[in-house]
């Protein structure tokens, strides 16, 4: 494990951003946090998290993929895509990095996607123990440790140092790039752990459990005649899907350059009324189906495909953002009952 | 850089055959005039209109033709609107294969096969029907029951009459829904013919059509004694990756694009109806 003290950051910082483009979460002035990218002056948020998820380092709201030249008849096409350039994620919470590994397994299978394996081959995560978690958290109920973030370094953050420690090849090679980190302790870091475990235990939302969708089909959660209740006063607005670090549906469109056509792709959201909409008619055409279609992607289909493993982190960024107050959680505890 | 599936490549239309007043056949080769990918029967490809959008056609061409691919196109939205307008020579881009397709090289090999089509439902068949007829010593005997609303409504006619009908071990039974001049076929919807025919039990089933037709078919089929694991479909809905990333093409955990487009219906029965 490495250290360095907390009032020599800047210089952890600058020594980073020498070599690649360092991003962390900044305060954006209204009580909340965002990822900017670090220059000079520029100072890191102790926000519990940042409001937007950190998926768009990896799966940008909008980014072009390839370009058409229609010139009569003729069609030319043309290859936009362009090396990325290396980059550093700073202050990480564990949620996050946990959305990461739910979006390689959708983004990374066979036929892998190159738009996000090329951002991912270049970006290094540097994850933050969440020294103030929120009632609005509830990662642990998915297995996640906030005291113990994964990502290519983890990080603690104490009275006096930043306490840093490499998970992977790439995060060991950053670590040893830089020559200002003293060396520390192993277990250096088990104070900070113990005293975020004690705050995660009082979270109103800690007893959170997903026992209750075990052990059912899953045509017995889609048949459920709760669906109803839970989705009646759901506008329809799409803010839990952006919001969202595990979201990953998107659209395709074009385009007119005014010189060509641009093919670009966009996050969509399976909450909208036209995400299914075919020329030949619609396959959810109720608010219900597409709020069902959400929940259960998240807490049945996405497991069923994936070995078990949850579409949620535990975030909380959909409980704060939902206009009505209806979320994952409220969803999870109707079904159960 | 890394193959991306998602570019697509540019296919020449080389020949448009208008096959009904709202049904098309193009014909598609790559820049260099041979076929862009091979495929299996039943799979489909994604083609585009750059500036007008993308969508997933099935290939109804057999993969036994080495020259070309075929794509029968009805007439009903944007896109599909722009394809109808082309002429020959005109360029579109086009990528794939997608989608499993047909088990034509397991579970159908040895079979006698009962193929049921309504409208333009036959264009993912005719793919399998011409492999089929090509490859004769795998398989037994094909029964093809198709219909459409009007004797100008069926695609693939001339094909039909002229080759189909006149192969041996094929036998076609054809219907339209009302009674027409010039017609002295069947007159009537396809699950009630289905039921009048009475097919041979021993068969298995691939049905492909509207899915109201579909529905009342596969009830039909069910009455005769068929069971839902020997009947195979193919479905359409939604897509724009053709790849299971994009997230909108699933029923339950299963995306048609890349889980399907064909299923049985056994397996569709342990999925919600959301199709």
């Amino acid at each position: 494990m490495k250290k360095i003290s907390i009032d020599r950051l800047n210089e952890l910082f600058a020594a980073i951003a020498a070599s690649k483009a360092l991003y962390m979460p900044v305060d954006d002035g209204k009580n909340g946090a965002k990822y900017s990218k670090w220059s000079e002056g520029t100072e890191y948020s102790k926000a519990a998290n940042t409001k937007r998820s950190a998926k768009d380092f990896f799966f940008p709201q909008v980014e072009d993929m390839a370009e058409f030249n229609v010139n009569g008849k003729e069609i030319e096409i043309i290859d936009t895509r362009e090396e990325c350039e290396e980059f550093v994620v700073f202050g990480v919470r564990a949620c996050d990095a946990k959305s990461f590994e739910i979006l390689d397994s959708v983004y990374l299978v066979d036929p892998v996607d190159s738009y996000y394996a090329s951002r991912r081959e270049h970006g290094i995560i540097m994850t933050m123990a969440c020294n103030k978690p929120t009632d609005t958290c509830f990662c642990s109920a998915f297995g996640i440790d906030a005291s113990n973030p994964m990502g290519d370094i983890s990080c603690w953050m104490n009275d006096s140092d930043l306490l840093l420690s490499a998970n992977t090849e790439k995060g060991q090679a950053l670590l040893d790039s830089i020559n200002i980190l003293d060396e520390a302790d192993d277990n250096a870091a088990d104070d900070t752990k113990a005293a975020i475990k004690a705050i995660l235990e009082k979270l109103p939302l800690f007893g959170l459990s997903t026992e209750g969708m075990k052990g059912k089909t899953l045509m017995e959660v889609f048949n459920s005649d709760k669906w109803a209740e839970l989705s009646e006063s759901c506008l329809g607005c799409g803010t839990c899907t952006f919001v969202c670090p595990t979201c990953q549906c998107y659209d395709i469109r074009d385009y007119d350059t005014g010189h060509g056509v641009m093919r670009y792709r966009c996050w969509d959201s399976c909450m909208y009324s036209d995400f299914t909409l075919c020329a030949h008619g619609n396959t959810r055409t109720t608010q219900l189906q597409r709020f069902r279609q959400r929940f259960m992607h998240k807490l049945v289909y996405y497991p069923e495909n994936n070995g078990g493993v949850f579409g949620c982190v535990g975030c909380g960024r959909c409980l704060r953002s939902c206009p009505i107050s209806m979320n994952i959680v409220k969803v999870m505890k109707t079904l159960e009952g | 850089m890394r193959e991306e599936t998602l570019i697509p490549k540019v296919g020449v239309v080389t020949d448009i055959r208008q096959d009904t007043p709202d049904v098309k056949t193009f014909r598609v080769v790559g820049l260099d005039g041979k076929k862009v990918f091979e495929h299996i029967p039943g799979q489909c490809a994604m083609l585009s209109v750059p500036g007008v959008g993308e969508g997933m056609f099935s290939i109804t061409s057999s993969p036994t033709n080495t020259e070309f691919m075929e794509f029968s196109i009805k007439k009903c939205g944007c896109l599909t609107s722009w394809l109808h307008m082309m002429e020959v020579g005109q360029q579109i881009t086009i990528r794939g294969p997608y989608g499993n397709g047909f088990p034509v090289e397991s579970a159908l090999k040895g079979k006698d096969l009962l193929f049921i089509a309504g409208g333009i439902g036959l264009a993912p068949l005719r793919s399998v029907i011409n492999y089929v007829r090509d490859k004769k010593e795998n398989y037994g005997s094909v029964h093809i029951i198709y219909g459409s609303r009007s004797m100008d409504d069926l695609v693939d006619y001339k094909e039909i009459i002229d080759e189909w009908c006149n192969d041996a071990g094929v036998k076609v039974d054809l219907t339209i829904d009302r009674p027409q001049e010039g017609w002295d076929g069947h007159v009537g919807f396809i699950p009630s013919f289905v039921e009048e025919l009475s097919p041979d039990l021993s068969r298995t089933v691939l049905i492909c059509g509207p899915p109201i037709m579909i529905k009342f078919t596969l009830d039909g089929l069910k009455k005769l004694g068929f069971e839902e694991s020997q009947v195979y479909t193919t479905m359409e809905l939604r897509m724009k990756c053709a790849i299971g990333k994009c997230g909108r093409c699933n029923i339950g955990n299963k995306y048609v694009c890349k889980d399907g487009p064909v299923f049985r219906f056994d397996q569709l029965a342990e999925l919600p109806d959301e199709y």
